[in-house]
């Protein structure tokens, strides 16, 4: 018993009881210096009529579509790649250096490299002709700016987790089908993918779940701007907590990011059917 | 069958040679888009500030110097870091460094120390409610940390430990589920063998773990210290909230409070970029250092 008490303490005093903490501060009124007040679902009521947490919640949603498509598309590619050319661990090791980095250092890497006056990018669209693009200072692009960052900061190790699932595929399945006549197009798609469903699916509640908290990006580069087109709903949570000392309503808040994380996981697996696969 | 697949995989060789080149073509884009960025920081990092904005593009620094690095490790003098395009303002790294190594050290001891005792005892050791303690903490990798994050600020701020690095380390340091699950998967792993002779010699389980089964798992818990030591360094919301103070300020939090010290109009770029190398370098390090232990774990730990 003695093994699992510090780890016991631990989970008790800062899982557990903040988890159910969390869940009642919901309900208070709160703001970080009296006590909490009772007010019941109040601030969930607040909070369906507030213009500022549907923004939030739509720009999360667009952020993660963007960052999980692409980084799904990519490291899928990527792990077929080098599943099918090379097993080198050098290579791996390379494509994995950005995800070493933390995400404060890969966004201002960023943020220099995307400069409007000197950053290289709009150097190299200048040299072909085109205008320089403000990409975190311009609303439009923003949000798609910083979801392809961390898709940059993510895909390597995104394609190591495929990769790795890819490596429980037996080989003679492809050789089979290659004797049949069937192209390595055909194979990706008629053999590679259905067979790769448990670990894409375990990989996309991997990456929905962590996109969907997405903050450090924002807090060090554009801040919730230009005029709230950046403002996710993690940052949201903290502006209201830590910003304007409501702590109950960004407690509700929270709330709400966990049900949609919680369900979209469940979902994600339901639908993926990740428990079997089709080899067994 | 070894004869049949070769001359297979062979001739699947051949027939797709253009494919093959066109595949590797995109490999290597891949590796481009991935590799160049940190070539471009090295290049910016021994750069003059003042002279990139009339050499923006050219692969060598502008006008070559370590300026930058004396600037953000303290070491250069006021005038040279104002001539050279910095803020002024001293910074020191120095401390963030050592913060930043004392916040990341003492997770990992004490994360890696617990979990693994914990991971033991829900792997071989029968003791009542083990299942049931086991799914309610595997519950705990569902919760967000942001869910987490507000109560226990709240409760290290009532504790009086807020920028302390107690307060910023107790929440991680006895356990996260997802260490407990990763050395778990190894210890069932184990031969049952070995702990049987070693009861027989009479040794009790306190023994048998330390004495025999932690020393043939030094494997996959240097990989746990690795990865929790990098996830550590890296962390950017929690030391944020509880530790922003000058005292207790990590790397991470250092560079966003630098990033918003510099100038809107003419940031120090050189500054910038020589303050992440002096953060990235201590994991990259530990990353040359064992790569292919760090390699070889992802996808058994995510996956798996």
């Amino acid at each position: 018993m003695v093994f699992i008490l510090p780890a016991l303490i631990g989970f008790a005093a800062f899982y557990l009881y903040p988890t159910i903490r969390g869940f009642y501060f919901s309900l208070t009124q709160y703001n970080l210096l009296g006590t909490p007040k009772f007010i019941g679902f109040a601030n969930f009521s607040k909070l369906f009529a507030d213009q500022l947490f549907w923004n939030a919640l739509w720009v999360t949603v667009e952020y993660v579509l963007i960052n999980i498509g692409f980084q799904t598309v990519l490291a899928v590619g990527l792990a077929v790649l080098m599943d099918r050319l090379t097993k080198s661990t050098l290579l791996r090791g390379a494509l994995l250096l950005p995800w070493l980095i933390s995400n404060v250092i890969a966004a201002m890497l960023w943020f220099w490299l995307l400069d409007y006056q000197i950053g290289l990018v709009n150097q190299v669209i200048e040299f072909f002709g085109g205008n320089p693009t403000a990409f975190f200072g311009d609303e439009r692009f923003a949000i798609p700016t910083i979801a392809l960052v961390n898709v940059w900061r993510h895909m390597g190790y995104t394609a190591l987790l495929v990769f790795a699932g890819l490596q429980t595929v037996p080989k003679y399945v492809y050789e089979a089908a290659s004797i049949d006549g069937s192209s390595e197009w055909n194979s990706f798609w008629q053999i590679t993918l259905p067979l790769l469903r448990p670990v894409l699916a375990m990989v996309l509640v991997l990456t929905v779940t962590g996109s969907f908290q997405v903050f450090d990006t924002v807090a060090v580069t554009t801040r919730g701007g230009p005029v709230n087109v950046t403002r996710v709903i993690q940052y949201y949570i903290f502006q209201k907590a830590f910003g304007e000392g409501q702590f109950g309503y960004a407690s509700a808040l929270s709330v709400i990011l966990f049900l949609i994380v919680g369900v979209l996981a469940t979902a994600q697996l339901r639908l993926l059917r990740s428990g079997e696969s089709d080899l067994a | 069958m070894a004869t049949v697949s070769a001359t297979a995989s062979r001739s699947r060789r051949k027939r797709l040679s253009v494919g093959r080149l066109a595949a590797w073509a995109a490999m290597v884009i891949a590796l481009l888009v991935t590799l160049f960025p940190f070539l471009w920081m090295i290049r910016t990092a021994f750069s003059t500030t003042r002279s990139l904005p009339s050499n923006p593009s050219s692969l060598l620094p502008a006008d070559f110097t370590w300026g930058a690095f004396e600037r953000v490790l303290g070491l250069g003098s006021r005038a040279q870091a104002i001539a050279e395009g910095g803020s002024g303002a001293s910074v020191n790294f120095w401390l963030y460094l050592r913060n930043s190594f004392f916040y990341a050290g003492a997770i990992t001891l004490g994360q890696v120390l617990f979990c693994s005792m914990a991971a033991y005892a829900f792997a071989r050791l029968h003791w009542p409610g083990r299942n049931v303690v086991f799914g309610i903490f595997l519950g705990g990798l569902l919760v967000p940390p942001i869910f987490t994050s507000l109560p226990n600020f709240i409760l290290v701020k009532n504790l009086g430990l807020l920028n302390t690095f107690p307060g910023m380390i107790l929440p991680t340091f006895f356990m996260t589920p997802f260490a407990i699950f990763f050395l778990r998967q190894f210890f069932l792993g184990i031969n049952h063998e070995i702990e049987e002779s070693a009861a027989l010699d009479g040794a009790g389980p306190w023994r048998t773990f330390f004495g025999i089964v932690l020393p043939i798992s030094t494997a996959p818990v240097t990989t746990l210290a690795i990865l929790t030591f990098i996830t550590a360094w890296n962390d950017y919301f929690w030391p944020f909230l509880v530790g922003n103070n000058e005292d207790t300020r990590v790397l991470t939090v250092a560079l966003g409070v630098f990033r918003s010290q510099t100038p809107a109009g003419s940031p120090d770029w050189a500054g910038l970029m020589a303050a992440t190398l002096v953060a990235a370098l201590p994991v990259l390090v530990l990353f040359f250092a064992f790569a292919r232990k760090i390699i070889d774990s992802i996808g058994y730990s995510g996956v798996k």
